[in-house]
């Protein structure tokens, strides 16, 4: 593969960005849960 | 409305997990390389799905701030979908602009060109940055929504500046493969179906972020509510308590 490093660099950097974004928000809602109960998680 | 809170959002999650994967396997194995941009091309199968979500999720931000705005559909919901789609767009548009910028180097050779297509992607990064961090200045809940909505409405105007900017001026960035002016694809048809690939993985991931990041928000906000409550609750305790004690030398 032709300029492997920018392409790798790349591909990790987006799965790394909607991870890390996705466990943030999960870390956040377990913990506001934590507090609340289950009850508030639902579309109002 | 119940099967959706149950169920919906974990088949939105397991649809957008399988069709990433699927993207990793197209654009990364199955699809050529370029006659010209050779390998560099696999980087437009994650730029261009990440420039299109950013324009989703800031149209979805525009959409629901004017719902908010207007007052026959005004809710707070519309509110907390515009703050939450925000977010995203700032997130995709950040990497829009970084697979861009790693595009770039090998094919350009910059690695950043003060281009129109660029600088009005970069000052959407900024704008929506700037609507985040209005959302949080102190305010009543009610003020806050309706200033955060009337600037979500100034800052969709740059959208259309950052699409159109390869036509208004002579750009370095290429015009619209896809969607361009004569509305004639001009890519070869695994590229093609990569690309495509890549617009639906990057939409149902999308979508999947934004179910979860309200949760979070509903969440926050009874959180929120739960504290300001206790506050309250607290602070008349302390006045009856004070109420209660004679103060000394009053009795005689």
């Amino acid at each position: 593969m032709t300029d492997a490093g920018y392409v790798l660099s790349g591909w990790l950097v987006t799965g790394a960005a909607l991870g890390g974004y996705l466990a943030r928000v999960w870390v956040r809602t377990r913990r506001a849960k934590k507090i609340l109960g289950d009850g508030g998680d639902s579309w109002r | 409305m119940n099967w959706w809170v149950r169920r919906g959002s974990t088949v939105l999650g397991a649809l957008a997990a399988a069709s990433l994967a699927l993207l990793v396997a197209l654009g990364l194995f199955v699809s050529p390389p370029d006659e010209l941009q050779r390998d560099a091309v696999r980087l437009f199968y994650l730029h261009v799905p990440a420039a299109w979500t950013a324009y989703l999720a800031f149209g979805v931000t525009t959409l629901a701030s004017a719902l908010y705005l207007w007052r026959r559909t005004r809710s707070p919901a519309w509110d907390i979908v515009a703050g939450a789609s925000a977010e995203l767009g700032v997130l995709f548009t950040g990497l829009t602009l970084v697979l861009g910028s790693l595009w770039g180097r090998p094919v350009w050779g910059v690695w950043w060109a003060w281009d129109a297509r660029i600088v009005s992607t970069a000052v959407l990064f900024f704008l929506y940055l700037g609507y985040l961090a209005l959302r949080q200045v102190q305010a009543d809940p009610g003020v806050r929504a309706r200033r955060s909505a009337i600037a979500a409405l100034f800052a969709f105007v740059d959208v259309p500046v950052v699409h159109f900017s390869v036509e208004w001026w002579r750009t370095l960035h290429q015009q619209a493969t896809v969607f361009n002016p004569a509305l004639n694809p001009t890519i070869e048809g695994s590229m093609a179906s990569a690309l495509l690939v890549g617009v639906l993985a990057f939409t149902l991931t999308y979508l999947y972020l934004l179910d979860r990041r309200y949760r979070l928000a509903v969440l926050e906000d009874g959180l929120e509510e739960r504290e300001v409550q206790a506050a309250i609750a607290e602070r008349r305790a302390e006045a009856d308590a004070d109420a209660d004690v004679v103060p000394v030398g009053t009795d005689g």
